[in-house]
């Protein structure tokens, strides 16, 4: 027989999101004030009501933070998406120009399946899970977020990487006219993200496509964005247009704009501060006081082993 | 006998008061909202949404105070007797700007704030402009102004000093766009020339009276 531990996070894999859970789900995006403050707000999509996205709770579901789940409200309106302006209450203001429907993604380098597919093409939306995942902020906050997505992996395993593929790279839209923050260059556009073969392959980094069970808004990186528990969120590289898989690690955009400050890494390590604060201590978003950030933001045990003999002060 | 009490009576000072003040009124009132779990415009995350409210309105009263005099130079407005209680708001914002790291932010956390005074530049630079403003706030009033007589105004010419070392510490603080810092700097190198430009011509004035 076959024993298998049981995390804490973990789910058995039948247990799949009923319908009444469905209800209520949507009854906690209604009491979360999603409809008043998006209609006073003028921040009402008029696909949400119709978009709720069918989702199953997957093995990653992360029960034991289901009832610290931010509110739809903060998640959608509390954002650093430079793309659309430097303040947080920007994307939410300034994202509705992104055209996310219809949307193509380039896929090239060393792999077998390269070439340019639509978002049904990558993305099994028959398939989608529901994840809920710590998402700590370089900037010493963080949110909890119920994602509904599939595993990178899933995804990565469609297009095939050749053996010499190290690394997978991602890079956001370019286009002033749908992303007016690009007017300035604030950051050298486009944003640059990658994580390191094995890093992609971890069953918890996923694509996601939604959030608290509706498409993803265009202020969280619609139609498909990264997420990576244990690392920053600025790994979370949204409104994905390029995946490549490359031998050498990529230059990614916060490295590139302060090398001192941000590495290719970027795990969550409380140990290990920014230069200009530190980065022991937290504030979850809707808390008053901080609390303290957890090594690899909580999901240690399933990823330390990425890093063993890794020295995380250089590789931060 | 209206008339006479119009003329006498400065109408303008409690209006400045009340302009100035504004934006703390403002704040209070956003706090109350947010204390009072009511909608407020305060974010997702009020506490950094106070810290660059705060941080950015002293900034805003540094340089204004500093463009009093030589606005009233060139314009002739007589505005110069207001100068001090503008640049008291400044310390007001940045009495509110430590307050809300040391008591919302940090809640007195002495580990985490030593370390980010002593060890964090950008945080140094701003103690050192706070506590610079200090003893300009204490000495602002008119009888202290009339004790100290020169060194009064010795004193509070470190006001430019200690705006430098206010937009470093905003400058360090930004995560990529410098601009608005950048703008402050530009501010603040203007009526830095315009200073020295004056400190010169009245050193060449007074070198001409002591030859003549
Ligand atoms: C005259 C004194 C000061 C001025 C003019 C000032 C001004 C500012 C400004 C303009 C900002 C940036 C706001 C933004 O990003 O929009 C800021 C941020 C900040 N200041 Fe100050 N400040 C002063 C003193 C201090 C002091 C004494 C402390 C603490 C000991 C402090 C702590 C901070 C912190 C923690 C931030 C936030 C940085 C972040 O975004 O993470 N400041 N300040």
């Amino acid at each position: 027989m076959l024993i298998r531990n049981k995390d804490s996070w973990e789910l058995s894999e039948n247990e799949v999101t009923s319908e009444s859970d469905y209800k209520s789900r949507r009854e906690f995006i209604k009491a979360a004030g999603i409809v008043s403050v998006g209609a006073t707000a003028g921040l009402l999509n008029p696909s949400l009501a119709m978009a709720t996205l069918k989702t199953a709770t997957g093995p990653y579901s992360g029960e034991d933070i289901r009832d610290e789940l931010n509110d739809y409200n903060a998640i959608t309106n509390y954002n650093n998406f430079y793309e659309f302006g430097i303040n947080k209450d920007d994307p939410a203001k300034y994202s509705h120009t992104l055209v996310a429907k219809p949307w193509s993604v380039t896929v090239d380098g060393h792999c077998e399946n390269p070439g340019t597919y639509g978002i049904e093409d990558l993305i099994d939306f028959n398939k989608l899970e529901e994840r809920i995942y710590r998402m700590r902020c370089v900037e010493a906050w963080s949110m909890v977020i119920p994602w509904n997505g599939v595993p990178l992996s899933e995804v990565i395993n469609k297009l095939k990487p050749t053996n010499r593929a190290k690394y997978v790279y991602f890079e956001t839209l370019v286009d002033e006219k749908q992303m007016p923050g690009q007017r300035r260059n604030v950051i050298k556009w486009p944003y640059r993200e990658g994580l390191r073969m094995d890093e992609a392959m971890h069953p918890l980094a996923m694509i996601a496509v939604g959030i608290y069970g509706e498409e993803l808004l265009n202020q969280n990186g619609a139609p498909l964005r990264l997420v990576v528990p244990w690392k920053y969120g600025f790994k979370g590289v949204k409104s994905i247009v390029k995946i490549s898989f490359v031998e050498d690690e990529p230059n990614t955009s916060w490295m590139r704009l302060a090398p001192h400050e941000y590495g290719f890494y970027a795990n969550v390590n409380p140990e290990v501060s920014h230069p200009r604060w530190s980065q022991a201590k937290e504030r979850r978003i809707g808390d008053f006081s901080r609390r303290r950030t957890l090594m690899f933001n909580g999901y240690g045990e399933q990823v330390a082993h990425l890093y063993s003999g890794m020295d995380l002060r250089k590789n931060f | 006998m209206i008339n006479n009490f119009l003329a006498k009576t400065d109408w303008r000072r409690p209006v400045i008061h009340l302009i100035c003040a504004l934006p703390a009124i403002w704040l209070g009132h956003q706090m109350w909202l947010w204390y009072s779990f009511a909608p407020h415009q305060l974010s997702a995350n009020p506490i950094e949404y106070i810290t660059d409210f705060t941080g950015g309105w002293t900034v805003r009263f540094l340089l204004i105070t500093l463009t009093i005099t030589p606005l009233a130079k060139l314009t002739k407005w007589r505005m110069l007797k207001y100068r001090r209680a503008v640049g008291l708001y400044a310390f007001f914002y940045a009495l509110l700007h430590f307050l809300n790291y040391m008591v919302l932010d940090y809640f007195f956390d002495w580990e985490l704030i030593i370390e980010d005074i002593f060890k964090r530049p950008a945080i140094t630079f701003g103690m050192l402009a706070f506590t610079m403003l200090i003893p300009l706030a204490v000495t602002s009033f008119k009888f202290m102004m009339k004790k100290m007589g020169k060194n009064w105004q010795k004193l509070h010419q470190t006001l430019y000093t200690l705006t430098i070392f206010a937009i470093i510490h905003n400058y360090m603080m930004v995560k990529a766009d410098v601009l608005i810092p950048l703008i402050h700097a530009m501010i603040l190198s203007v009526l830095l020339g315009y200073r020295v430009y004056l400190n010169y011509k009245k050193r060449k004035i007074r070198s001409k009276n002591q030859i003549a």
